[in-house]
């Protein structure tokens, strides 16, 4: 072969290799030790409750409540309906913060199984809606399921 | 007939050639950049269903951090095609990229630390796609200090050349930290990116895009400019710098 011919030889390899290092790392990423935990990893014993750890999901609506006159406030962390872990939290909340929005809280679990949160920090989603487009779509979504569940 | 394809390839007959081609880029980004941004504070709203006014970043930040990322692509492809056809050419355009890329990554996490302290609540976190990011930004740092710790220019070039190509294996995992092939496993603190699914307002995404565009033209004003620089450098022993400089004097 050509030098040429075996740098271009080589350079196919290294593009190749470099792809596969990718592929392995994206994989070892997806499935070992996560970002966060949701609540129902959490509940199945996945996350590493000995350490400082962060669990991931929604605010339950209508879980929100300061405990008695403290700066201490409780909700509740779910993702689907099922699995749920009672927060507590004491200092300022961000400005995003809501029931029903995402939220990341960082802490530890204490052994009655309410999670201690250190640091809580508000999720946001990918939608750059102007409020009434979002209702709107909402609303034309709720109507063509409630269509289908007629038609049905 | 036949195409000279290399007739662009060779530094002296290059440099006249991304002369003519600034002023271009550089109109196109001063338009792009104030219609886009125009665009985006003025027909736009006021406040989304969830984010107020801060969430115009997305103007700068988005460009700047797509901008990272293809910079780092097109870097280590001419440093690939460096080490392949040995151009001398490929690897000063290498060269005059890395700074550029190292500034829209500066940008992209400056621009996403001011978005998330006001929207998240924190400054910084251990995100996956933040640290990957930064990650970014050192790989840049360590291309340009390996590139200027060498004396030799041809050792340097290839040397940072096959840093720029093992560090390429990060940019898949940045664009794969947020929208990972499953979406449960996908746990990260920064929302998913789908500019086409409907989930942006027109108006929006439009300003986005245009100054995405502007970000891009941008790059190639700064990446020609600092390569000319680079050429007159590298070449100043030849006849045709030599007698540039005397025209010009």
């Amino acid at each position: 072969m050509k030098p040429r011919q075996k740098r271009i030889v080589f350079a196919i390899i290294a593009v190749i290799a470099i792809g596969v290092a990718a592929k392995l790392i994206i994989a070892s990423i997806d499935a070992g030790s996560s970002y966060f935990y949701s609540p129902k990893k959490v509940l199945a014993g996945e996350a590493p409750t000995d350490q400082v750890f962060r669990i991931g999901g929604l605010v339950k609506v209508g879980s929100m409540q300061r405990i008695g006159k403290t700066l201490t406030v409780e909700f509740i962390v779910t993702d689907d309906q099922a699995a749920e872990i009672t927060t507590h939290y004491t200092g300022i909340l961000p400005d995003l913060f809501k029931e029903g929005q995402g939220v990341v809280a960082r802490g530890r679990l204490r052994d009655d199984g309410i999670f201690i949160a250190e640091e809580v920090l508000a999720k946001h989603d990918e939608k750059y809606l102007a409020p009434e487009v979002k209702e709107a779509l909402e609303e034309a979504h709720n109507e063509a399921m409630n269509k289908k569940e007629y038609a049905q | 007939m036949s195409i000279n394809w290399f007739k662009y390839s060779s530094p002296a007959t290059f440099y006249p050639l991304a002369g003519k081609m600034i002023p271009f880029f550089g109109w196109l980004t001063a338009i792009l950049m104030a219609g886009g941004l125009y665009w985006g504070f003025f027909e736009t709203p006021d406040r989304l269903s969830d984010q107020k006014e801060y969430y115009r970043i997305i103007y700068i930040h988005v460009g700047a951090a797509w901008m990272s990322m293809w910079l780092y692509i097109m870097m280590a492809a001419w440093a690939l095609a460096g080490l392949v056809l040995q151009t001398r050419l490929s690897f000063m355009i290498a060269k005059a990229i890395a700074p550029t890329g190292a500034i829209a990554t500066f940008l992209a996490l400056w621009t996403g630390a001011f978005w998330g302290e006001t929207s998240w609540g924190t400054w910084w976190d251990w995100d996956p796609r933040m640290t990957s990011e930064l990650i970014l930004l050192f790989l840049y740092m360590g291309y340009m200090a390996l590139q200027s710790a060498i004396d030799d220019p041809r050792r340097a070039d290839r040397a940072a050349a096959l840093l720029a190509l093992v560090g390429l294996v990060c940019v898949p995992i940045i664009f794969w930290s947020i929208n990972c092939p499953d979406p449960n496993e996908c746990a990260a603190l920064h929302q998913t990116s789908n500019p086409g699914g409907g989930n942006m307002e027109p108006n929006i995404l439009i300003a986005m895009l245009v100054t995405a565009l502007a970000f891009w033209m941008y790059s190639f004003v700064a990446i020609l400019m600092r390569v000319r620089n680079i050429i007159l450098e590298r070449e100043r022993h030849t006849t045709w710098v030599k007698e540039l400089l005397e025209k010009n004097k």
